[in-house]
């Protein structure tokens, strides 16, 4: 967890290809309040793209992206 | 009361813009795989979403489990013939009479991705739309009562497909 990002909401999408990542995560992000934090976790490569490309779509907001190993996290915020 | 802003969510901005028509004209695993992948991807992305399913897609909504009687030599034929329903389609390439079929989809077993049967599911959750050609299934016989239970399915023809297809901004035909 990254020190300085409060997170509301950890998401364990490890080993999902796509869409699932993208599919688990605008459900997910629903489930906190506008303006709080999803801590999402991928193996997923392509994630990298894919992930600000749906956050920009939908209107939300990718905070930080952390690569630790094959794991990617990201922390998103709820903005709509 | 999450579950009603979650919607609103899902559909902010829907309007021509923001709509995706694919046209599922294949009864292949791999293009069907392909349609939904696009189909549920882009209803996470805030999308709406409709799917036309017509000609060879039609099998495609056939319910494994319904068994309708009535039905003309020709119409029997095609039952007997096509796929009934997502679980039965085959591969367009490497089908070798099954084989690659059965080990393609243990691939994807193995690999995580989602099933045809797990797509469908999902897109319904997700509010993607589909639309049923009523042309091809009067063609190949299909009824109305040996297709799938879906929630937001409607039986149409081109129009109502190009009423959508003319108000969305990106239309794909799989």
């Amino acid at each position: 967890m990254s020190a300085d990002i409060k997170v509301d909401k950890v998401m364990d999408l490890k080993g999902m290809p796509c869409p699932m990542p993208v599919v688990k995560v605008s459900k997910g992000i629903k489930e906190v309040e506008v303006g709080q934090v999803i801590e999402a976790h991928t193996t997923d490569p392509g994630a990298l793209a894919d992930f600000p490309a749906w956050a920009r779509t939908s209107g939300n907001e990718i905070l930080k992206t952390d690569q630790d190993g094959d794991v990617i996290k990201f922390y998103i915020k709820r903005k709509v | 009361m999450k579950e009603k802003e979650g919607k609103e969510l899902t559909k902010q901005g829907a309007g021509p813009e923001n709509r995706l028509v694919l046209i599922c004209f294949s009864g292949d695993l791999d293009k069907a795989l392909a349609a939904f992948v696009i189909a549920t991807g882009a209803a996470a992305m805030g999308m709406d979403v409709v799917m036309f399913f017509t000609f060879w897609g039609t099998p495609l909504l056939r319910d494994k489990k319904k068994k309708v009687g009535g039905k003309d030599l020709m119409g029997k034929m095609f039952g007997a013939m096509l796929p009934k329903g997502v679980s039965k389609v085959k591969l367009s390439k490497m089908n070798m009479g099954g084989m690659g079929t059965v080990m393609m989809k243990s691939l994807m077993k193995k690999k995580n991705v989602a099933s045809l049967e797990d797509m469908l599911e999902l897109a319904g959750e997700m509010e993607v739309r589909i639309f049923i050609c009523e042309m091809s299934m009067d063609l190949m016989g299909f009824k109305r009562e040996e297709m799938i239970e879906y929630p937001n399915l409607t039986f149409c023809g081109v129009a109502k497909m190009l009423e959508e297809a003319q108000n969305s901004k990106v239309q794909f035909f799989i």
